[in-house]
């Protein structure tokens, strides 16, 4: 009796299907995620299990693979050309990483001091960051041309060397040339982020130091440095990302040449599975660089936390 | 520090004349002429030089006639006295450049369009309507921006081709918002935590839906936010390779980055005048663009960075 009493008012309370499908919190949030999810659910998540999966399998171009267990990588330990394309891939990496934050943070600084027509000079450093990456590695291509390289003749004429400089020909010159390319491309960013991060310092805190009688590095090492840490932690942990899975400058200058000693992994996963159709083996290739890009997010994320941990500060 | 104070002393008449001088400088009034010169001006002139000389290049090679680029010793390398258009002529008649600059603007466009409709139906979602996980679904955005295209693209190529969108323009503009959903959704987020919450408790009491919220109050507000988006997702739609290198194989559907190193490099003899001549008008769009937007641009890049 009592039941049945209760039941019709419980089922009042509850508003019908089709207006709780519009109003409730959680059906709203999940109608406005849907367009998001599928794009993200479908070419994102999707694809990166299937890499991971794909390498695991003997896949070729247009035939799907069988599982094969940890074959590719086998193939791969024993592959003095991976070994190669690795150890690249940590020397691009880290040389460029370091000299862009160096070169940037200085950029940021000299940016940061009163100019005349400072608006004009800070747009203007942002250029070869808007500019295509292959647009200008074929600039620099052409920079780099054996023949007719406008480096080599300069230093001709000024008396440095006698012969045009090989600089995509010869393994190092070649190296040094990428990474070369690669600092031009990404200081623009490291210096415009790191300069935000700058004007957001307070200039009562320089002076007074200054009243203090703190030196210039002074000021730096104990003002600048300590509030421009979260900001340079995030700028390199996205800078080390994109260096370490550069593929653009690298295809367009050497596609990977002299004798491999420019390939990166990101080159070489392409040439394996796009060029010679082993998917598998590619696949294999890019999954191995997952590990080294999640060390480098946690080298970041845990800077940070101890960033917070030092202020005193909750997460935000 | 203290020999600029010294220095100070030594002309009492300086320190009379700082005293009218517009203290916005901040403390650089410190720093005489001469030292301004040697650890800032002379430094900022040198990188702007290497910054801005690979561009300067691009241009007089794009305009030199083919004589003048193969022979730095009978004319002055860095500067030219004919300039010539042929180049450009050569390659806007003669090659398919004007269908790959299309291509690649209507690729730029569906893609950033489609993304920033599901960016701002995420964002908004996330930020205001806080649904159960919603701190996560945010965190994992987060997470999905950090996953690089050059892991991505062996799988996708298999994926794209299941569905059957291999070698067409839907490839690009269906994978390109994988790389911009995550960006633009959490440049979103931030603009609308700006935006305040009694605004839409307002709107929310006179009986407004959740959907007249976003369209007629949150979206008018975070217009600069949007704009931002837009060019920043655009820039990069018109700068990406990988994708389209390996998802596109017919001439016809190539984009400019692609189809300058793939088409118009023929053979051993590189056409330099052509070739340069089409890297600088595949930029000048995105320069054009980034001109006007100067403001937006940097606090897209940097409101990424911060949040």
């Amino acid at each position: 009796m009592t039941d049945a009493a209760l039941r019709p008012a419980a089922q009042l309370d509850l508003p019908p299907l089709w207006e709780r499908l519009k109003t409730n919190r959680d059906w709203l949030g999940f109608w406005f995620m849907l367009p998001a999810a599928a794009f993200l659910i479908l070419f994102l998540a999707y694809p990166l299990g299937l890499g991971i999966w794909l390498s695991f399998t003997d896949a070729r171009l247009g035939r799907p693979g069988e599982f094969v267990g940890i074959e590719n990588y086998d193939f791969l330990s024993d592959d003095p050309t991976f070994w190669l394309t690795v150890f690249n891939t940590l020397l691009y990496t880290t040389v460029a990483s370091t000299i862009k934050f160096a070169v940037g943070l200085y950029l940021a600084l000299l940016l940061n001091e009163h100019l005349p027509l400072k608006a004009i000079i800070r747009a203007i450093v942002l250029i070869p960051f808007i500019v295509p990456t292959v647009l200008s590695a074929i600039a620099f291509w052409w920079l780099f041309d054996p023949q007719f390289s406008i480096i080599s003749w300069s230093l001709i004429k000024l008396g440095l060397i006698s012969h045009n400089i090989d600089f995509l020909g010869d393994p190092w010159n070649a190296r040094w040339s990428v990474i070369f390319a690669n600092i031009w491309r990404g200081v623009p960013f490291v210096a415009i982020t790191l300069l935000a991060g700058l004007q957001t310092v307070s200039p009562s805190l320089y002076e007074a130091a200054t009243i203090d009688g703190a030196t210039p590095w002074q000021r730096f090492r104990y003002i600048t440095y300590p509030l421009l840490t979260p900001i340079i932690a995030v700028v390199m942990t996205f800078s080390v990302l994109f260096t370490f899975t550069d593929f653009q400058l690298i295809w367009v200058m050497t596609r990977g040449g002299p004798v491999n000693a420019t390939h990166l992994m990101a080159t070489f996963s392409y040439q394996r599975a796009i060029m010679s159709g082993y998917l598998g083996e590619g696949s294999a290739i890019a999954t191995a660089m997952i590990p080294f890009l999640l060390l480098a997010i946690l080298v970041s994320w845990f800077g940070l936390q101890r960033r917070k941990w030092q202020q005193g500060e909750d997460n935000d | 520090m203290t020999d600029a104070l010294a220095k100070r002393a030594s002309h009492p008449k300086r320190i009379f004349a700082d005293t009218s001088v517009d203290h916005s400088e901040g403390m650089s009034y410190l720093e005489s002429v001469p030292r301004r010169l040697v650890t800032l001006y002379l430094p900022l002139g040198l990188i702007l030089l290497v910054l801005l000389f690979p561009f300067y290049w691009m241009a007089l090679t794009a305009i030199k006639p083919d004589n003048q680029l193969l022979d730095l010793e009978t004319y002055s390398p860095f500067w030219t006295w004919n300039p010539t258009l042929k180049h450009v002529e050569k390659l806007l008649f003669e090659t398919d450049y004007p269908v790959w600059l299309w291509n690649t603007m209507l690729v730029a466009v569906c893609a950033t369009a489609l993304s920033i409709i599901a960016s701002v139906l995420a964002a908004y979602a996330i930020v205001r309507l806080r649904y159960k996980g919603a701190r996560w679904v945010g965190g994992a955005i987060f997470l999905a921006y950090l996953v690089p295209p050059s892991i991505l693209f062996i799988p996708l190529s298999t994926v794209v081709y299941q569905y059957g969108l291999f070698d067409t323009p839907f490839a690009l503009i269906l994978t390109y918002p994988t790389i911009l959903i995550p960006f633009s959704t959490w440049l979103l987020m931030g603009y609308f935590k700006t935006i305040p919450y009694e605004l839409e408790e307002c709107a929310l009491i006179d009986g407004a839906s959740r959907w007249q919220i976003l369209v007629r109050i949150v979206l008018p507000l975070a217009v600069p936010g949007l704009i931002s988006a837009f060019i920043f997702c655009f820039t990069l739609c018109w700068n990406e390779f990988i994708y389209a290198l390996t998802f596109i194989s017919s001439t016809q559907y190539k984009t400019v980055p692609v189809a300058i190193v793939t088409a118009l490099v023929d053979g051993d003899i590189y056409r330099w005048g052509s070739l340069m001549a089409g890297a600088m008008i595949g930029s000048l769009p995105l320069v054009i663009l980034y001109a006007f937007f100067v403001e937006h641009y940097v606090s897209a890049m940097t409101g990424a960075v911060k949040e």
